[in-house]
């Protein structure tokens, strides 16, 4: 019996949950016996022709982390998809577009304008060669992938059957999955592999956590040292543990940082950054409302990056609209 | 060409705004049709979420409408939709909807006057604005499925 085919690619990403997998250690030994991998760009050196040789449904499980950025991880998505029998999102970015995601509060013209000219540490008259699609040199013709105006999820580019959220994924949310794979014990399609309870949850600090939280006043993780043992949010730094989903263990808060909210929302939210923005506005106890408003703008000068920081692209809007007047 | 006819979604509060545009409609004041009216028990119910699924499918502009500062049914409801208004709006900005198009009103039940001001004001900005045309930007990304989780 032939063990399971496994691959593992990544699009826009930076590479940590490629390092993510090999964080299991001793237990990526349990994996490899376990499974065949067939695809690892990062690590193994089969190509994109020995997948294409392959027939659909051939591969057991393909996992995709980063983002869709470019038409070649658009490709890349789509042949995967078709030659494995699960396709699971793999981390922040493909889960919910990710860091990558913000690249949404622009488009492909002023991303371009702002790297290849306006860079102060490009030479003196700017560069202003852009990235081309095809250019003829000596050799021939030359292909590039084309850069898209907006950054795409897994989900909005091919149909994915499992999510494994974070920015990485733990080792332990990976070992569980792949386990449920191995014993084929999945839960119902679509289904995000953590738990469905917010992270306070299971956060050592909950006790500190007054039954109602209002703060008169939000501080900066740069503006303090934040007190080790305290509910973040009680202390007025912004933590978004009340709106994200449980499962990472919190390692953020051991780490003595808030949540920034790398898991996502909980199945009952449609739109995460909405949902965390109105508990934050809710806890500030401010009836104000020019204090509250100069606030706001003082200690939250950047709201889409705090509360869409994951998540932009899966966000209701999407993208940053750009004709408005 | 035919010109802009902007669509405004309202979220009013029942004990006060909801109440004022009752007697706005008995007292005959005709206010611009461009607004429909969805009654809510109070404008702290407001959940940002709706506010942009209104702008998601095609809303031009949305108005919400609690009690004044102090005379909310349930004490602080209309406090945390200011906060959430506010910071929402901040971050709408950011996402390149004019801070127009979300406008918050203390109207209270006795100001049926108001209630037909702020829309035909309302109204009318939006039509010098123009057509937000958010659907546009959004249907270009297709999205097969939202995720289900069972967890």
């Amino acid at each position: 019996m032939s063990k399971p085919k496994v691959a593992f690619y990544w699009c826009a990403s930076c590479g940590g949950c490629e390092e993510a997998v090999v964080d299991l250690a001793e237990d990526i030994l349990k994996v490899v016996e376990a499974v065949d991998i067939v695809f690892w760009p990062v690590a193994l050196d089969f190509k994109k022709e020995d997948v294409e040789k392959m027939a659909d449904g051939e591969i057991a499980v393909s996992f995709i982390n980063g983002a869709i950025r470019m038409s070649e991880h658009e490709e890349m998505a789509h042949l995967l998809r078709k030659k494995s029998q699960y396709l699971i999102a793999f981390g922040s970015c493909s889960h919910m577009g990710g860091i990558p995601g913000l690249g949404n509060l622009w488009n492909r013209e002023k991303i371009f304008q702002r790297i290849y000219k306006d860079v102060p540490t490009l030479p003196e008259n700017g560069n202003g060669i852009y990235p081309q699609t095809q250019s003829q040199v000596p050799e021939g013709e030359v292909n590039l992938p084309e850069f898209f105006d907006t950054v795409k999820t897994l989900d909005q580019t091919v149909d994915v059957d499992y999510y494994l959220p974070g920015c990485p994924p733990t080792p332990k949310l990976i070992m569980q999955a792949v386990n449920a794979i191995l014993e084929g014990k999945l839960p119902e399609k679509g289904s995000v592999l953590a738990p469905d309870t917010a992270l306070c949850d299971e956060c050592d600090r909950k006790e500190s956590k007054p039954e109602k939280l209002l703060i008169k006043d939000i501080k900066r993780v740069h503006e303090v040292i934040a007190d080790a043992e305290q509910c973040f949010l009680a202390q007025g730094i912004i933590c978004l543990g009340p709106a994200t989903r449980s499962g990472c263990e919190t390692l953020c808060i051991n780490a003595n940082m808030p949540c920034t909210g790398c898991f996502g929302p909980t199945s009952r939210v449609k739109d995460y950054g909405a949902k965390v923005l109105s508990g934050i506005a809710s806890i500030v106890d401010i009836n104000d409302e020019d204090e509250a408003a100069r606030l706001f703008d003082e200690k939250i000068p950047d709201p889409v990056g705090v509360f869409y920081k994951y998540s932009l692209p899966s966000s209701m809007l999407k993208r940053k609209n750009m004709g408005d007047a | 060409m035919p010109e802009h006819d902007p669509k405004i979604v309202a979220m009013f509060c029942t004990w006060c705004t909801y109440t004022a545009a009752d007697l706005a409609g008995t007292s005959r004041r005709t206010y611009a049709p461009n607004v429909r009216i969805i009654r809510v028990m109070c404008s702290g119910r407001v959940d940002p979420q709706f506010v942009l699924a209104a702008f998601e499918h095609g809303a031009d502009g949305v108005l919400i409408g609690g009690c004044h500062p102090g005379d909310c049914h349930y004490q602080e409801g209309n406090y945390k939709a200011f906060r959430r208004m506010t910071l929402l709006r901040k971050m709408l900005k950011q996402m390149g909807i004019d801070e127009r198009r979300l406008r918050l009103e203390w109207i209270s039940a006795s100001e049926g006057d108001k209630v037909q001001r702020v829309i035909d004001e309302m109204t009318e900005e939006l039509r010098q604005l123009g057509p937000l045309h958010i659907q546009e930007s959004v249907a270009a990304v297709e999205t097969p499925a939202y995720a289900v989780a069972a967890g």
